[in-house]
């Protein structure tokens, strides 16, 4: 018998597995889940560390399907983000990863999702798109592109919301785009997203097998696969693994991470810094005024503080604070008391 | 002539909003309060920042009472839009003090009231020709007037304004000027009344502080060991959140860094989910809004009732619905924290009825969050005892229990007591973690759409709820032998019903009393209700929504509850309590409605 591969914490892949997936058969979520697992696996993060959150909607259920040793929250529709920013500041020794929809991020959440994005909570986001609602059986969402056409013979005549788009211009500072079915790409990307500190953002195409998946769509998966646009391959190397990456002067670009983990972009095409935030913007504008999915990390921002530290926050997570720390003396009561005597 | 009274004084002044008079007001409460003569005060301003009229109301009272009083002794009139309806407002023989630097115009003119005026305009522009707070210090005449009729020394007026302005000389001198020209003016005028004067009480005031209830909770919060706070600015409870974000890092030093965190969400929704995302990792958390946020609230709450989520919503009610009067107070949220969102729900609510009880309740509600799990409506003092953090289980726990042979399942009643035990996130025993979610879940927090899970999840809520009446602050029961009309109150219903229930009793109505402080209901209202013949409850709403609560857990005493409803938005009256009581109160809202549609 082969023995088992373990990762530096002895885990194997399978430790990182959660429970049988209700998803329809071939849909992408299942593939991002594999994704997940993966990254995860290969980074040696300790599930028991892990917190996963999830709003409602398909995507919003995958979480059981992963790391099952993890404490998972399904909450309510459109309002992981505060949840998570909740979770966050009480422990920020936790790792969150989050996984949403397109309706559950971008329609009913949307608020929440953009001042999550602006406070740079940290976390780990992923927004697995599909452009419509496969749990109420078919409608558009708000990433649904202008004159993609419904199951039904409806076309959509109102534009998308571009979730990397809005994501830089919401202060998020990682932000990347995949496709479900190129774990290739995305398992990088999320180990990327997972070593960052701050609201790492994932908008992973994810085709609805179900309801998207028809001539005329622009989210099918034959539409998607013809119209991938990839910045660059994609490597992660993590911060324990001291070795040297396949990495060319002038064609690729290292990320440094924090905690020392970097990611290598081998660059495809043209000239692509993901630091700069107004070329990052241009080429998703680009892309979309060609109908193409740009791919790969879009954006990072290594200077930003994550909002933990931004509220100079105590290193103690504030849940592990004794009840010595939590209940001020009594004296100081009796002081303030007396201020309201005068 | 009158024999004037001691201490017993009604005072009302009108004014605009963001004229200077809130602290020309404050100064005058607090001299009187300095005086050690029992006082309080009641603002009634509008949903606004400037130039709307507003009335401050200073009630000094021999006797201790400190509801808000609706026969106005004095009225201060200075605001010459609502002139003509405030020299109505008056009492007879009652005492009106105006400006007037300008002859009275005859339409303010009234028979039965003594006219007093201080050219108070003239005065501040001879003293203060070129201050651009002119207009601002002219309401300290009326304060100097009123010390010279009334009886409050300069002295005293000083030591406040000294204590208010400390480190601002220059502030004191101004406004020193001002007071004491309004002083001198009725000294050396001549101008005198004989309705009541104030003596000062040694001591009278010791030990006692002034303060307001949403100072008095967020100090309450923070003794309650608060780490986690998020809120949505909202009238009138965004002075609660700005006083926990004042007193906190000076009652929480920790070791330099803060050992809290507060955020101002992006709206109420935000505020509620953020709060419960932090209770479920295991902090205390609570949100302050009113009751329009409150219904934004409403799915997140429903949430962490069934996810069983520790979280604090301190509730400042006002009067609704929809926007309402914001500034106005009214307890018609009651029904809406009881049954807060969709589905079966029941909720605790503790109910503080004076200053103590808000800084107590504020802070024992914490403990009740932890306790039952679940979200608690403001909040606690009582015989709980301590306890911190409930039935949380860590990694070393889990493991003697597994020793033991039993096994952590999260929404399982271990107990018999409808209360689960959980774990915190960043527990790392192997079995500690669990799936929490807002859909239907069995014992082990497992997906389930099973009807026999379903109801099983239900019923333990249910039993919880019920465990949760014996660990609610109790009410406060007054019973005298022989007496068969009872009268139940709550929350800021105290003074007014307290002062109300003397005031039948000099007529011939003996009554007893129950003090509700908490829902879920006790057995002691039940207890309440049997002894009497009719019990009056006071309640500062439309529909009756307490008598509905009593009613759906005693529906067989529900026929001797007769309501006293008030809700025109002002702090209750000791004589509308009387006048409703002697008019036979309405039964029912139906019966008010009835009482419309007759009279139409």
């Amino acid at each position: 018998m082969a023995e088992k591969k373990l990762n530096r914490i002895n885990l194997s892949e399978k430790d990182y597995e959660g429970a049988a997936s209700t998803m329809c058969r071939g849909c992408g979520h299942d593939a991002i889940t594999a994704s997940i697992i993966r990254a995860f696996f290969q980074s040696g993060v300790d599930p028991r560390k892990v917190v996963k959150l999830s709003g409602i909607g398909c995507s919003s259920k995958t979480p059981a399907y992963f790391l099952s040793q993890a404490f998972g929250f399904n909450g309510v529709h459109g309002r992981m983000s505060a949840l998570a920013t909740g979770a966050n500041l009480a422990n920020r020794n936790l790792i969150p990863i989050g996984v949403s929809g397109d309706g559950d991020t971008a329609a009913i959440g949307l608020g929440n999702f953009c001042h999550m994005m602006r406070r740079n909570v940290n976390i780990t986001y992923i927004v697995e798109n599909n452009g419509v609602y496969g749990l109420t059986k078919g409608q558009f969402s708000a990433t649904a592109d202008k004159g993609s056409r419904m199951k039904a013979g409806k076309i959509n005549d109102i534009p998308a919301i571009d979730v990397a788009e809005l994501a830089i211009t919401f202060g998020a500072t990682y932000v990347a785009r995949s496709f479900s079915g190129d774990r290739k790409q995305l398992a990088p990307l999320i180990q990327g997203a997972l070593a960052h500190k701050g609201s790492a953002i994932l908008d992973v195409l994810s085709p609805c097998v179900t309801f998207n998946n028809h001539e005329g769509s622009t989210k099918s998966l034959k539409y998607i696969r013809e119209n991938l646009d990839p910045i660059h391959n994609v490597d992660f190397i993590p911060q324990y693994e001291n070795i040297e990456a396949d990495y060319k002067e002038g064609t690729d670009h290292a990320v440094t991470l924090h905690e020392g983990s970097r990611i290598v972009l081998h660059k495809l095409n043209s000239d692509y810094d993901p630091t700069n935030k107004t070329q990052a913007l241009t080429a998703i504008h680009a892309a979309v005024a060609e109908g193409k999915f740009l791919t790969g990390l879009i954006y990072y921002d290594p200077n930003r503080l994550e909002f933990a530290e931004e509220l100079n926050l105590c290193e103690t997570p504030l849940a592990e604070l004794g009840q010595d720390l939590l209940q001020p003396p009594a004296e100081l009561l009796d002081e303030i008391n007396a201020e309201f005597m005068k | 002539m009158e024999t004037p009274t001691i201490n017993d004084l009604n005072i009302c002044i009108a004014t605009e909003n963001g004229s200077g008079s809130a602290s020309a007001n404050n100064i005058l409460f607090k001299a009187i309060f300095k005086m050690g003569i029992p006082c309080s005060s009641k603002n009634m301003f509008p949903s606004n920042i400037q130039g709307l009229p507003t009335w401050y109301q200073i009630r000094a009272s021999a006797e201790g009472y400190l509801g808000r009083k609706d026969v106005i002794d004095v009225m201060v009139m200075f605001n010459d839009v609502t002139a003509a309806k405030d020299i109505h407002r008056v009492r007879d023989g009652g005492i009106i003090l105006y400006d007037d630097s300008t002859p009275l115009p005859p339409h303010l003119k009234r028979e039965g009231v003594q006219y007093l005026g201080v050219p108070a305009d003239k005065i501040v522009q001879k003293i203060l020709p070129t201050s651009p707070l002119r207009g601002k210090q002219k309401n300290m005449l009326y304060v100097g007037a009123l010390a010279y009729l009334f009886g409050i020394d300069m002295e005293t007026i000083k030591a406040v304004l000294e204590d208010t302005f400390g480190k601002k000389p220059a502030v004191i001198e101004s406004n020193l000027v001002c007071i004491d020209a309004g002083y001198r003016h009725m000294q050396e005028n001549g101008l005198n009344q004989d309705i009541a004067r104030f003596q000062a009480i040694p001591n009278g005031n010791k030990g006692k502080i002034i303060t307001e209830g949403n100072t008095a909770c967020a100090l309450g919060t923070i003794y309650g060991g608060v780490s986690f706070i998020a809120w949505y600015p909202i009238t009138p409870s965004s002075s609660l959140a700005e006083s926990i974000e004042y007193y906190l890092p000076r009652l929480r030093k920790g070791n330099g860094k803060p050992t809290y965190a507060i955020v101002q969400a992006e709206d109420e929704i935000a505020a509620a989910g953020m709060i419960i995302g932090a209770g479920w990792a295991g902090t205390r958390s609570m949100t302050c809004t009113s009751g329009p946020g409150l219904s934004l609230m409403n799915e997140s709450v429903g949430l962490a009732y069934f996810t069983e989520i520790p979280s604090v919503f301190l509730i400042v009610q006002r009067g609704g619905p929809s926007t309402g009067l914001p500034t106005r107070t009214q307890q018609a949220d009651l029904q809406l924290m009881y049954c807060c969102s969709h589905g079966d729900t029941r909720h605790i609510i503790l109910i503080p009825h004076d200053m103590k009880s808000c800084f107590d309740f504020a802070r024992r509600s914490f403990d009740l969050a932890e306790r039952f799990q679940t979200p608690v409506f403001v909040a606690t003092d009582l015989d709980l005892g301590m306890n911190f953090w409930g039935k949380v289980l860590t990694a070393e726990q889990i493991e003697q229990w597994e020793k033991q042979g039993k096994k952590f399942r999260r929404y399982f009643d271990a107990d018999g007591d409808g209360i689960p035990y959980r774990t915190i996130p960043g527990n790392r025993h192997p079995h500690a973690s669990y799936f929490t979610r807002g859909s239907g879940h069995d014992a082990d927090a497992r997906y389930s759409e099973d009807e026999k899970d379903y109801k099983e999840t239900l019923d333990r809520l249910r039993r919880k709820f019920e465990t949760a009446r014996k660990y609610v602050p109790k009410p406060i029961v007054e019973m005298n032998e022989g007496v068969k009309t009872g009268v139940i109150c709550f929350g800021s219903s105290y003074e007014a019903t307290r002062e109300a229930r003397n005031r039948l009793r000099a007529e011939g109505l003996k009554t007893n009393h129950l003090l509700l402080r908490a829902l879920p209901l006790s057995e002691e209202v039940k207890k309440f209700l049997e002894a009497h013949e009719v019990v009056y409850l006071v309640e500062q709403n439309r529909d009756a929504q307490m008598a509905a609560i009593i009613k759906e857990d005693w529906p067989e005493l529900g026929a001797k509850i007769v309501s006293v409803l008030i809700y025109d938005g002002l702090p209750v009256t000791a004589g509308e309590i009387v006048r409703q009581i002697f008019n036979g109160a309405q039964a029912t809202p139906r019966e008010v409605l009835r009482q419309v549609q007759v009279k139409g």
